[in-house]
């Protein structure tokens, strides 16, 4: 496993915003960090020179008893009116950021239906106007520039959704439907994580973000409305034969060849995701092959089983997989 | 305590050799097992606490350097998942039930009857209780690692994930009973406090004379009793609905996941001031000693102990801001936990105050207190920064808050306590700590702490979240993961070097003497350590430091060694709860081994219950009837026998 590099581009810092709500979230981010900065600062110099300011007189003994203005002062001022202002300013500014995004900039185009699996993410569009729906996992697409709304359930236990260069997290609670929306201003690639602790593969839960130009976005979700195409070789031919032998119809689905398990991700366009096992892993040949054959030792306790498969059935298999674009 | 009006406490001049032999005679525990086990000493119990608490701040702390053996670079594969997630939930689970509050418990049981100029706790035998139940309920937590099945849902055990389907091991039901054992004693203990502070307080001294530490724990007391019943009441649904059958929190069959959190934080929230408001109060009391003058602003900095204790019970949605809830109700829990910068204000302007104006001596305790304020006040501002919504939806969940709750715990709770175990230890063992290894004890946990936590602040802001077994590598997170590494490793040092120092104080340091560092208050009156009776005669107090009054005339000084002696049996005065005027004269309670043998009847309930076996937790509640029954029937009426 020292060969994973994931494939993004950016690093996932929530001060490297791709839309307008972390835009304006890193704004609010830096006024707070700005002023805890300089309350640090301020404080540290007060302690310093408090502890090494040039004292006259006796040096021994016991100082006053009764207190004198000036401590009563400092604490009036310092520890009340001071911190009262700061903290006034603070939130007039958190609540003009709140307001700010709690509704896209404008009409969202369009609503995806986000279902949280333990270690997994499935995502659908609905089908519009006549349209099949896309289904697809660990990877949601979304035009460039244009705001989605996005309803977050869960399937079993509370995550979190979140992509820190696009918007904050929205927890994903079994019982109700959160939503939030996403906009990304820029063409690329966010990578998003879950946030909220959900058991034993926690760690390996991320999905991807990807904001297209809306040409692109248009002819990727027409791939995806498509089923799956009959295999065109004789080595994938075999392997769609393996995959209705194996294990692996028993959980998974793919659209045109009456393979629809509902359990784990939808395999129909799965060559097309850039990433495997919620973007554990990039999406190559060899990173397939072992997914398939070593899953629990990738990520272990996840529900992907380890298969096994003789060498050739792997080919076969891998080949068909890949060939589902 | 029963209170009997009609012995007059006679002021008797005092010093005879004579009546320190009788008053050893009637308060001194046999050295024997027996005594051993049934002490209601409140100087015994204090000091096991603290043994206790320290022993699980090791393990803790161990569980800690194996995690961040494990994070030091990413895709390490030093530990299992389940390994992992056992871990950090044990630690949080440690350092948050097992040190952070028994230590500041165990300063305030043997500091407390010390500073009010009192024999004992209001309760003694419910003390021993205290201390037995935490005891035993540590154990119940760490024995799960026996089974390999300790708690992996967080200290914090969300459901639906900790419910059977999810976690069908005995791991969370070790954390749910743990819990609920842990809050019998916590209860019991903060019922004692408000009621050793409400009578037994010495003459004289009123309301704007205690101590500090007082406040701190007074407030943490009310906080307890107010909402250790919430975490009860929601690990009691969560081990219903794991075992019998209910389903107070799943979804599907009518419950709701969020009523545990709304449940638990109504807790947990307070819980962060019960376990950082007493250590304030000790640094409050503290921080004037080598600053040699008074605190400034004591009043200000009693009523914002008070005021956080109140404004803290009402911000515990700011962790649930993520779940979706109304804005509204989002921006005035933002608002109030926003304003609870400003008691902690009052705090830091009143503890710079006390050192500009006064004449800062820079021993290794007032070291201590200079780490402390520095890192509260990081802990602080880093806390408000998570206080916006929008900002804390981007903040909530990762090493931030990390890196924030280790600033306000480890700066709040430990550093203070490190001062305090630094400043009372010659009271308690009669000897000295090394200046010199207490510097460096100091500076390696100061320069460890910063090392490890402050870059947490980078990895949370670049998208780390909390809780993850792994990471992987080249997201810009590797190196502020391998200083954190290196930090954990120079703390944990500095702990160890602690544990040598005091190892070898306690064999070879210069003895103390009464009162080593000149400090005010009244523990620092009797010898080092206190005899068993604490007070040879019981003090009237005049002024907040009794033993500062040199510009105090002479007619309105405190009156220490001189006064009423009590002597017919374990007696103790009560006073009035405001002003403190002498009321009766308390008789206490004899030794008792029926704590011990109640805690040990609860444990036989609570391992039925992790076992599910009806039939001996039935056994188990007969036993602690028969226990109860024990304690209850009145000893006969011999010299100093009373009842709790």
């Amino acid at each position: 496993m020292d060969s994973i590099s994931l494939p993004v581009e950016s690093q996932p810092s929530m001060f490297h915003a791709g839309g307008p709500a972390a835009e304006r979230i890193a704004q609010l981010g830096w006024v707070f960090t700005s002023v805890a900065v300089a309350v640090t600062v301020v404080a540290v110099a007060v302690l310093i020179a408090a502890l090494h300011r040039r004292r006259s007189g006796r040096t021994q003994g016991v100082g006053p008893f009764e207190d004198p203005r000036g401590p009563l002062r400092w604490i009036v001022t310092g520890g009340v009116i001071l911190p009262a202002i700061i903290l006034a300013v603070c939130f007039v500014c958190t609540l003009l950021t709140q307001s700010a995004i709690a509704r896209p900039p404008r009409p969202v185009v369009a609503t995806i239906r986000v279902t949280a699996h333990r270690w997994w993410w499935e995502v659908r569009y609905p089908g519009i106007a006549g349209a099949a729906e896309v289904v697809t996992a660990n990877e949601i697409h979304i035009p460039v520039g244009e705001a989605v709304q996005v309803e977050l359930v869960s399937n079993d236990v509370i995550h979190s959704f979140w992509v820190p260069e696009l918007a904050g997290k929205t927890d994903v609670i079994p019982g109700q439907t959160n939503s939030m929306w996403l906009q990304a201003d820029h063409p690329g690639r966010y990578l998003g994580e879950c946030a909220e602790y959900c058991g034993v593969q926690h760690a390996h839960m991320g999905f991807v973000v990807v904001a297209d130009a809306p040409a692109d976005f248009a002819s990727w979700a027409a791939g995806q409305r498509l089923p799956a195409g009959a295999p065109a070789e004789p080595a994938a031919s075999a392997g769609l034969d393996v995959f209705r032998r194996s294990s692996c119809a028993a959980c998974h689905a793919i659209r045109g060849t009456g393979i629809a398990a509902p359990a784990g991700p939808d395999l129909t366009h799965v060559a097309s995701r850039t990433t495997l096992a919620s973007a554990m892993l990039p999406n190559n040949r060899g990173n397939l092959a072992g997914w398939v054959t070593n899953a629990q030792s990738l990520k272990p306790g996840s529900e992907m089983p380890t298969i096994r498969l003789n060498g050739r059935d792997l080919q076969a298999l891998v080949a068909y997989l890949e060939a589902l674009r | 305590m029963t209170p009997s009006g009609s012995t007059s406490p006679a002021a008797t001049a005092v010093s005879s050799q004579l009546s320190r032999a009788r008053l050893a005679e009637i308060w001194e525990t046999p050295a024997d097992l027996r005594g051993i086990l049934s002490s209601v000493d409140h100087k015994t119990i204090g000091k096991r606490y603290l043994v206790t608490a320290f022993v699980f701040f090791i393990l803790g702390g161990l569980e800690a350097v194996v995690m961040r053996a494990q994070l030091v670079h990413g895709d390490m594969h030093l530990l299992t998942p389940e390994a992992y997630n056992q871990l950090f939930t044990m630690h949080g689970v440690t350092m948050i039930f097992l040190f952070a509050s028994p230590v500041l418990s165990g300063f305030s049981n043997y500091l407390w009857p010390l500073m009010i100029g009192s024999r004992d706790m209001a309760f003694p035998r419910v003390n021993a209780l205290s201390y037995w139940t935490f005891l035993l309920a540590g154990i119940f937590l760490y024995s799960s690692f026996l089974v390999g099945q300790a708690p992996d849902g967080g200290w914090f055990g969300y459901a639906p994930m900790t419910q059977r389907a999810y976690s069908p091991g005995l791991n969370i039901d070790f954390y749910a009973l743990g819990l609920i054992y842990l809050g019998i004693s916590t209860t019991v203990g903060a019922v004692n406090f408000i009621a050793t502070f409400f009578t037994l307080r010495a003459p004289g001294m009123s309301l704007d004379r205690v101590p500090v530490i007082l406040w701190g724990t007074l407030t943490v007391s009310f906080l307890i009793v107010f909402f250790i019943p919430a975490l009860t009441v929601a690990s009691t649904f969560l081990y219903l609905d794991r075992n019998v059958g209910t389903h107070f929190f799943d979804a599907a069959n009518g419950g709701h996941p969020l009523l545990w959190q709304h449940l638990f934080w109504i807790f947990g929230h307070p819980w962060v001031y019960i376990v950082v408001l007493p250590a304030m109060g000790l640094a409050s009391d503290i921080i004037p000693t080598f600053c040699r003058r008074p605190l400034a602003g004591y009043t200000f900095v009693a009523l914002a102990t008070i005021a956080t204790g109140i404004v803290g019970s009402g911000v515990w949605l700011h962790h649930m801001f993520a779940t979706g809830l109304p804005p509204l109700a989002m921006s005035f829990f933002s608002g109030a936990s926003m304003t609870i910068a400003i008691p902690s204000g009052v705090s830091v302007a009143a503890w710079l105050a006390t050192i500009w104006y006064g004449r800062p001596v820079f021993k290794v305790p007032f070291l201590f207190m200079i780490g402390f304020i520095i890192l509260f006040v990081i802990g602080g501002v880093n806390g408000v920064m998570t206080a916006p919504v929008p900002f804390d939806w981007q903040l909530t969940d990762t090493y931030f808050v990390v890196a924030h709750l280790h600033y306000v715990l480890l700066g709040i709770n430990v550093f203070p306590v490190f001062g305090a175990l630094y400043y009372w230890m010659p009271k308690m063992s009669g000897r000295m700590m090394s200046e010199r290894i207490g510097r460096w004890v100091f500076w390696l946990m100061f320069a460890g702490m910063n090392l490890a936590f402050f870059p947490m602040h980078i990895t949370g802001m670049l998208g780390m979240a909390r809780r993850v077994y792994t990471y992987p590598s080249g997201m810009g997170w590797d190196a502020a993961n391998l200083v954190t590494t290196v930090g954990a490793v120079v703390f944990a040092a500095g702990v160890l070097l602690f544990l040598v120092d005091l190892v070898r104080s306690l064999r070879v340091g210069p003895l103390a003497g009464d009162n080593p560092w000149d400090a005010p208050t009244l523990e620092w009156s009797t010898t080092s350590p206190p005899p068993p009776y604490n007070f040879a005669v019981l003090p009237t107090v005049r002024s907040r430091y009794p033993l500062w009054e040199d510009r105090i005339p002479e007619g309105a000084r405190s009156i220490v060694g001189r006064g009423p002696v009590l002597d017919d049996g374990r007696e103790t005065i009560g006073t009035s709860p405001l002003d403190a005027d002498p009321v009766a004269v308390l008789h206490m309670p004899p030794d008792s081994s029926w704590p011990l043998l109640l805690a040990l009847a609860l444990t036989v309930v609570f391992y039925a219950l992790l076992a599910v076996s009806w039939l001996w937790t039935g056994v188990g509640a007969l036993l602690v009837f028969i226990c109860l029954v024990g304690w209850l029937t009145p000893s006969r009426p011999s010299r100093g026998a009373g009842e709790d």
